[in-house]
């Protein structure tokens, strides 16, 4: 934890060291590569399973934003020409790229066909590693295409160096996971995929959602055991805190949503593999129970420690804080439970 | 083929030739029949030792019947008791001759069994019991009451925990019986409980004579045995559910929304994505639960988990069920069979399941002390003779 807290309160995004062991020797952005393109050939699952460690530990790190998002949006856009240029790098780990993830409601920028390609214009707020990846990618409206208001969807990959790019790092609550707002003038993109590619984003952000729901999942299993220790070491009245029912009862329930919590994101990590039909409403669900369930923890994780709990020095907080920064990451919880509703046929 | 694929393939080909026509809920001599034929093809009590009429097989065979009979509900709710806790709680603990008497008519559905735990004084607190059983001469003389026993009414046998010694703490002066429930001084009553219906009953006794060699386990150790037969009872409880109806399931709730035109109040599909969260979150966490008790890891406390989530889902699956329905869950026509009733029927069936084989409050206390392993709460009655202790509901004069 003091590493975590080193590069929390440094400027640097996280530690190029340990990136470089993660992706070299571990070989972890590679994970989910198909073995034909050079990767581990692993599913879903296993990357569920290094997120839950990332969690767990708040570990500050790209992996989230390069080796799920950008290696998911290359792979399930089907561009066999953008994999070819474009993962490569981002296995090995020497690329660190990012997706703007589109949250409902917010803008996005507009593609504009130029002579060249594309050139975007237009912000993509709150960028995973917005401020320092190689390679960005986002998706963006085909303004020549637009009618009524309405038009397709496509992803673009923008060089880091690209004209008309500014970069502006955001002030976190969550000081472990950098973002920056970032804005394109002009900025010349790469169109990765088809024209319209809203099935592909939907399906990246199912795998997204379901990614983040195991390092969800990670964190609180650490609050959780964080708390359930301390309950057996903190005296007061002359009682170990851990067996007044007060507390004793809350941190029953938290277990319980514990066991929850573990048996959604094993199922929906499943489906991601192995049943793709169930992928949207397993994705949906992981994230309506996953982000509220986390940050539920968190919280009375913290409100449980008491005091101490409230201080700058004890990591409480940075658990707290990573877990409401996760709750909103992919949209906040009422968008989750509306596409759930939707994916389950709650409509009229 | 391997021998264990053969013997899933023998055992759905007997399913199939024997359990096909079987009625949802059979008479008493049809579910004894059955149970005569499924014991003597081999099926009933696969991991119990051969010695005392099991078929003395691995966790794996009885994974593969599990696994062949998955969508086949077998009549052996009255056996139930008997086959998941008074059992397997002779099977651990008691002597040679009770293993060789009982256990193969258990199997074979010639003899019912009951569990008599429970008072009237002593709910949560089962130790305080005050049934007393005192030795005369050449038997025990048991007298006292329980209560919230089910099967007693068609019970053979039954296991009792009484007090045998009041001079000592509560936990150290109890001892289990075996009893036969036809004994003249044995009275089932039903009892009436909130859904108008008797699913249990109240049991008294009036000097019933109990032979010493019909004491499961030693003298005044009764607690511990008592402890492993409650383990049992929470694990069926919470895993028996994934099976049983529910009338208020997010399936049928979201189905009655639509028929009645209210997907377009968010409020409504708010209420019902919260039941599906809740019904999903526990459906999975017990179908993971299953899943290891079948790979041989006993659950031990964590049925407790599954337990007490499955109280809150009741509690909340009636609570939207009414908000869904409306005032026709609570004033309706005719003989019951409407969706109004199915709702009300639920909504007073929902505490059993909070109450049953353990509060929510002690199914917490549990998960705390033995799944998280905190430390357990000062017990004030821990070292007071049994004689001196206040147990029960007290009256307000005593308070003072």
């Amino acid at each position: 934890m003091a590493k975590v807290r080193e590069i929390a309160e440094s400027s640097a995004p996280y530690d190029p060291d340990v990136w470089a062991r993660m992706t070299g020797e571990l070989d972890l952005a590679a994970l989910a590569v198909p073995e034909s393109l050079g990767g581990a050939g692993a599913g879903h699952a296993e990357v569920a399973v290094v997120m839950e460690e990332l969690g767990a530990a708040l570990a500050p790190s790209p992996y989230l934003a390069s080796a799920v998002l950008a290696v998911n949006v290359l792979l399930e856009s089907g561009d066999e020409t953008a994999i070819k240029d474009l993962l490569p790098g981002i296995a090995t780990g020497t690329t660190v790229a990012t997706f703007a993830i589109p949250i409902l409601g917010e803008p996005i920028p507009g593609a504009r066909k130029s002579s060249g390609g594309y050139e975007l214009s237009g912000p993509a707020p709150r960028v995973l590693s917005g401020a320092d990846a190689d390679l960005i990618l986002l998706a963006a409206t085909l303004v020549d295409e637009v009618s009524d208001g309405d038009g397709p969807i496509a992803i673009f990959a923008v060089e880091s160096g690209a004209s008309g790019l500014t970069r502006t790092p955001l002030t976190t609550l969550d000081l472990t996971r950098p973002q920056a707002t970032l804005t394109f003038d002009a900025t010349p993109a790469r169109q990765i995929g088809p024209d319209d590619a809203s099935e592909v984003i939907s399906r990246v952000l199912d795998l997204a959602s379901v990614a983040l729901a195991a390092e969800q999942l990670g964190g609180l299993r650490r609050c959780l055991d964080t708390i359930v220790e301390y309950a057996k070491l903190r005296v007061q009245f002359g009682r170990f805190v851990g067996s007044f029912q007060g507390v004793k009862h809350k941190l029953a329930d938290m277990h319980c949503t514990l066991e929850q919590a573990e048996s959604i994101v094993r199922y929906a990590a499943w489906t991601a593999d192995e049943s793709p039909d169930e992928l949207p409403v397993a994705a949906a669900l992981a994230q309506s129970y996953l982000g509220r369930a986390y940050f539920q923890v968190a919280k009375d994780h913290l409100l449980l420690h008491g005091g101490i709990g409230f201080t700058w020095e004890h990591d409480a907080h940075l658990y707290y804080k990573r877990a409401k920064s996760s709750e909103l990451l992919l949209g906040p919880p009422r968008h989750h439970r509306a596409r759930l509703a939707e994916r389950l046929g709650l409509t009229l | 083929m391997t021998d264990l694929d053969e013997y899933g393939r023998r055992a759905r080909a007997w399913l199939d030739a024997n359990a096909g026509e079987l009625p949802r809920e059979p008479d008493l001599a049809t579910a004894r029949a059955f149970m005569a034929k499924l014991y003597d093809a081999g099926y009933s009590g696969i991991t119990w030792p051969a010695e005392y009429g099991g078929q003395g097989l691995s966790a794996a065979e009885e994974r593969a019947f599990q696994q062949a009979a998955r969508d086949v509900t077998l009549p052996v709710g009255v056996f139930g008791i008997g086959l998941g806790m008074c059992g397997p709680t002779l099977v651990s603990i008691g002597t040679e001759e009770q293993k060789r008497r009982y256990i193969r008519p258990l199997l074979r559905g010639e003899e019912i069994w009951c569990q008599m735990f429970s008072e009237p004084g002593a709910g949560s607190d089962v130790a305080s019991l005050q049934t007393r059983a005192v030795f005369d001469g050449d038997a025990w003389v048991v007298n006292g009451q329980k209560v919230w026993t089910s099967v007693a009414r068609q019970a053979d046998y039954g296991l009792l925990i009484a007090r045998t010694d009041v001079d000592v703490p509560k936990h150290k002066g109890i001892t289990m019986f075996i009893i036969d429930m036809h004994d003249p001084g044995v009275t089932v009553r039903p009892l009436r409980d909130m859904t108008g219906e008797s699913h249990f009953n109240e049991i008294f006794f009036d000097d019933v004579r109990v032979a010493p060699d019909q004491v499961v386990g030693a003298v005044n150790e009764g607690w511990s045995a008592a402890v492993t037969t409650l383990l049992h009872e929470r694990v069926s409880i919470g895993m028996g559910a994934a099976r049983t109806e529910r009338p208020a399931s997010f399936e049928a709730l979201s189905r009655a929304a639509r028929d009645r035109g209210l997907l377009g109040d968010r409020a409504v599909v708010d209420q019902l994505v919260d039941l599906y969260l809740q019904e999903r979150a526990f459906d999975l966490f017990n179908a993971r639960l299953t899943q290891e008790v079948k790979a041989g890891i006993f659950p031990g406390a964590r049925g407790s988990i599954a337990k007490l989530l499955l109280a809150d889902l009741t509690l909340a699956g009636a609570d939207v069920a009414s908000e869904i329905l409306g005032a026709e869950s609570v004033a309706y026509e005719g003989d019951g069979r409407g969706s109004g009733a199915g709702i009300a029927r639920a909504l007073a069936w929902a505490p059993g399941m909070a109450l049953g084989g353990g509060t929510n409050e002690i199914m917490r206390n549990i998960i705390g002390d033995r799944v998280l392993g905190l430390p357990r709460e000062p017990q004030v009655d821990r070292e007071i003779p049994f004689r001196d202790l206040k147990v029960g509901t007290q009256s307000k004069e005593a308070g003072k």
